[in-house]
């Protein structure tokens, strides 16, 4: 499944006509996600870094992700279909947040 | 006016302490009782990884000690960078008195006999030590940048009272 999204990341970006896929970063810092990105397609990267001083996940409700941030660290994701998608922190969980990934 | 000073003081005492709450806790103060009662926290939970055989009670244990001494570490590094010496006081002193109780009554249960009275006490513990931050710790703490991180110690603390409430209908 991992493979397929980077092959299809990868796709996208080699595609003729099509446009670069983009990179965003969400900051984790005071116990809260920041702001996500309005303009998130398919194929586009998010990293996670985490400015906490705690140890955080960012983890989707569907299972697509679930990525372990120690504090300072950072971590990629490449988002796949359309769609939205909710995340939490799995230690926690009233972290939360909505990805919207355009197609 | 009266209710809100009753309810501090209702706080205050929750902690423990009756010595402060006639009088408004200084930063120093402030910060002795918030890093106490983290290490009290921090303290039980390594009794609990000791002591306990349930994987949910010892994965919230790892989560309190690593949660704790995190924040702990960060009062500490502020602390030096504003050149302020924690103060012992009362209600400190207090707290270190009934978690010290606390921990040798547990110490004499084994098995889910401790680990239910273990999670209830998370929670009473959570549910005072947040009550005193939101009523009396966070309104008196006079440096913005011990406030804020009291703030986002109060997120951390709630979030883990949820978790201990909802482990403690789990463990039986």
């Amino acid at each position: 499944m991992r493979v397929l999204v980077l092959a299809l990341a990868i796709a996208l970006q080699l595609a003729p006509g099509g446009s670069a896929a983009a990179e965003y970063t969400i900051v984790v810092s005071a116990m809260k996600f920041g702001p996500v990105p309005a303009g998130l397609r398919a194929g586009d990267t998010v990293v996670w870094r985490n400015d906490d001083m705690f140890r955080h996940t960012a983890t989707a409700r569907d299972g697509s992700f679930d990525v372990d941030l120690p504090p300072g660290t950072s971590a990629s994701v490449v988002a796949g279909e359309p769609g939205s998608i909710e995340f939490f922190c799995k230690f926690h969980p009233g972290m939360t947040g909505t990805l919207m990934v355009g197609p | 006016m009266i209710k809100s000073t009753l309810v501090a003081m209702l706080a205050v005492l929750a902690l423990g302490g009756a010595a402060l709450a006639h009088d408004v806790p200084t930063d120093a103060q402030i910060a002795h009782i918030a890093y106490t009662a983290g290490q009290l926290d921090i303290a039980e939970a390594e009794q609990a990884l000791q002591k306990s055989k349930n994987p949910d009670v010892i994965a919230f244990a790892e989560l309190m000690a690593r949660d704790h001494k995190a924040v702990n570490d960060e009062a500490l590094a502020l602390l030096g960078k504003l050149g302020v010496t924690p103060e012992d006081n009362p209600t400190s002193q207090k707290l270190a008195a009934d978690a010290a109780a606390k921990l040798k009554e547990l110490s004499a249960l084994d098995g889910p006999a401790f680990d239910v009275a273990y999670v209830a006490n998370e929670v009473t513990f959570h549910q005072a030590v947040n009550l005193a931050l939101g009523t009396v710790l966070i309104p008196a703490a006079q440096n913005a940048d011990l406030k804020a991180l009291l703030v986002t110690g109060l997120t951390l603390f709630t979030e883990h009272q949820q978790h201990a409430e909802h482990l403690a209908t789990q463990v039986k």
